[in-house]
């Protein structure tokens, strides 16, 4: 069962939930308390001074993969109020976030992943280190995160299908993961795979599939050692849903979604530089880059502006596009020599 | 047969108010799924899916019925042939209007730059410019005026259903299941054609 009942929620799962609100918000959940019937007493909104932005509506909570992660999710700095790491534009809702998804294992359409994901398995899980790193091996997840405190930020997420959405995550810095595996100075790139599991992953066992599984994605060094890029493995104060990339996923906000593979199971550091699942697939659609940028299209969609989701037929909002997806600040220094209508 | 006879028939009256309305319900279930608002976060993108599924699904139908009265011997099925077809054209005019007001908001010059520059929308629009000319062209008065020209401009059907399907084959990405589908039907009521056509001339 991938969403608790509202009676199965345990009380450590609703520790992350009594928080700050906005009213919005909190209308929003209230609504779909009533309309779920559930008589949870309503909870101390507004009580703690250093809660976090967002929390998953009462009853969506996820059910954590192993026991251990609800210790994990007991204390999570919230994210600043300042950018870069928050930004103040709406949430998209949680129930959006986790039902409009591209994870192609799973299938096509938006609402496959949410649909066809109830039997994916995240634990055990561990990932794989290797390449250019003094200190390789196999780890248990839960030893990956043990050194590291979750922390809250709230970054805009921007698809190549020219949608974006607004995403309050949980998870901790890449930068301080890799340097526990001590990089050598050869590692010029690290490479990502996400996991192949053929018997929960419908859109693996495809006869008509045209990629070469595993999902693959690379970033430069200096992209992966940036204080944006980031490990998550949460989303709304909750663990991570399947569709969502569970259990730990990457996030690089500047670049189109593609580039934030999910349920990772490997990372490899190298000399040169990886080969990545859309670049293969089409290399004069999909760069390594993939950085956000209203001003280089792609050959399927134009990236000039965005539909920032949810919209509904009466109100849309199509709002323009920013170069760096808003995050020139931080990221323009490493293209700064680059022609980035060349490497797109 | 003439129209006389045919009219004689039982329930044939009833045929053509009968597929009209079935050829409506596609476009009464999206209304319904506007109205329970149930089209999901990105409503426009959802709509212009379906619209342009349902102008694919309605352009095979309408090629299949000229092979199923062959087969059949009925004359009912080519008797709503231009209807379908001009359903095929009342779909793919709702989607192309969802395209241009939902998708790009009626920014002009994005939509021309849009129509050139990116292969897979200009494959729709050539498939949607010969609907167009085979809708303007379907009256009867059209039919008589045009004689021998006109048959021969209808075959232009075929290049707008094979524009159909590559338009959706470049759409897809990862998976090409739904092409394959589409485009394995389309090849038996094309190779049909060209089997009956050899077959007639040896
Ligand atoms: C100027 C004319 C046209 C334009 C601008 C256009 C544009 C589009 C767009 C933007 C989409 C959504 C693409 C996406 O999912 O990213 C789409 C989907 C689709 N279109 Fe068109 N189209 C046109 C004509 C046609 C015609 C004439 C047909 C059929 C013969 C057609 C069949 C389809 C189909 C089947 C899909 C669904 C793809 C899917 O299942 O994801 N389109 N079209």
């Amino acid at each position: 069962m991938l969403i608790k009942k509202p009676s199965d929620i345990q009380p450590s799962e609703i520790t992350p939930e009594s928080v700050y609100r906005r009213r919005r918000e909190f209308l929003r959940d209230s609504a779909a308390l009533l309309a779920g019937g559930a008589m949870l007493p309503p909870l101390a909104f507004g009580q703690q001074g250093d809660a976090l932005k967002a929390a998953a509506p009462p009853g969506l909570t996820r059910t954590p993969p192993a026991t251990w992660w609800e210790d994990k999710f007991e204390t999570i700095a919230p994210a600043p109020s300042e950018e870069p790491f928050y930004t103040a534009e709406s949430l998209t809702p949680y129930q959006d976030v986790t039902r409009y998804n591209n994870f192609y294992e799973f299938g096509m359409d938006k609402s496959d992943p949410s649909n066809r994901s109830s039997a994916f398995q995240t634990d055990p899980w561990s990932i794989e280190i290797s390449g250019e790193v003094a200190k390789p091996g196999t780890y248990h997840l839960e030893d990956i995160l043990k050194p590291h405190d979750l922390e809250e930020r709230v970054y805009r997420l921007r698809c190549v299908e020219a949608w974006s959405m607004v995403i309050p995550w949980i998870g901790f810095p890449l930068a301080d993961m890799i340097r526990r595996f001590e990089p050598t100075s050869r590692a010029q790139y690290v490479e990502f795979e996400t996991i192949i599991q053929p018997d929960t992953m419908p859109g693996i066992r495809s006869p008509f599939a045209i990629v070469d599984w595993p999902y693959r994605e690379g970033l430069r060094m200096d992209e992966a050692m940036n204080e944006l890029t980031f490990m998550a493995v949460g989303l709304y104060g909750s663990f991570l849903p399947a569709q969502n990339g569970a259990p730990i996923r990457l996030v690089v906000p500047w670049k189109y979604g593609f580039k934030s593979i999910k349920s990772i199971v490997r990372m490899h550091f190298r000399e040169t530089r990886p080969n990545t699942t859309w670049n293969d697939l089409q290399a004069n659609e999909y760069g390594f880059y993939a950085n956000v940028n209203p001003a280089v299209h792609h050959p399927r969609w134009r990236q000039d502006t965005e539909r920032r989701l949810p919209q509904t037929l009466f109100s849309r909002q199509i709002i323009p596009t920013r170069l760096f997806n808003g995050y020139e600040e931080q990221v323009a220094h490493m293209y700064q020599d680059m022609d980035l209508a060349r490497h797109y | 047969m003439t129209s006389a006879a045919s009219r004689a028939r039982p329930g044939l009256g009833l045929l053509k108010p009968a597929v009209f309305s079935a050829s409506l319900l596609p476009l009464a279930w999206l209304f319904w799924r506007i109205a329970a608002n149930d089209l999901g976060p990105d409503p426009a993108q959802e709509l212009a899916i379906a619209t342009g599924e349902w102008t694919l699904r309605l352009l095979l139908i309408t090629l299949s019925l000229t092979p199923l009265r062959q087969l059949s011997g009925r004359p009912e099925f080519v008797r709503v042939r231009r209807m379908a077809g001009l359903f095929t054209l009342f779909y793919a005019a709702i989607h192309f209007f969802v395209w241009m007001s939902l998708l790009l908001a009626f920014r002009w010059s994005a939509i021309g730059e849009e129509l050139v520059e990116r292969p897979f929308i200009s494959m729709g629009f050539a498939s949607l410019l010969i609907l167009i000319a085979l809708g303007i062209t379907s009256t009867r008065a059209m039919v008589r005026r045009m004689g021998k020209n006109w048959k021969r401009l209808h075959r232009l059907i075929y290049p707008a259903a094979i524009l159909g399907v590559i338009h959706l084959s470049w759409i897809l990405r990862t998976d090409l299941g739904e092409a394959v589908l589409y485009g394995s039907i389309l090849t038996l009521l094309l190779g049909y054609r060209l089997w009956r056509w050899l077959t007639r001339s040896a």
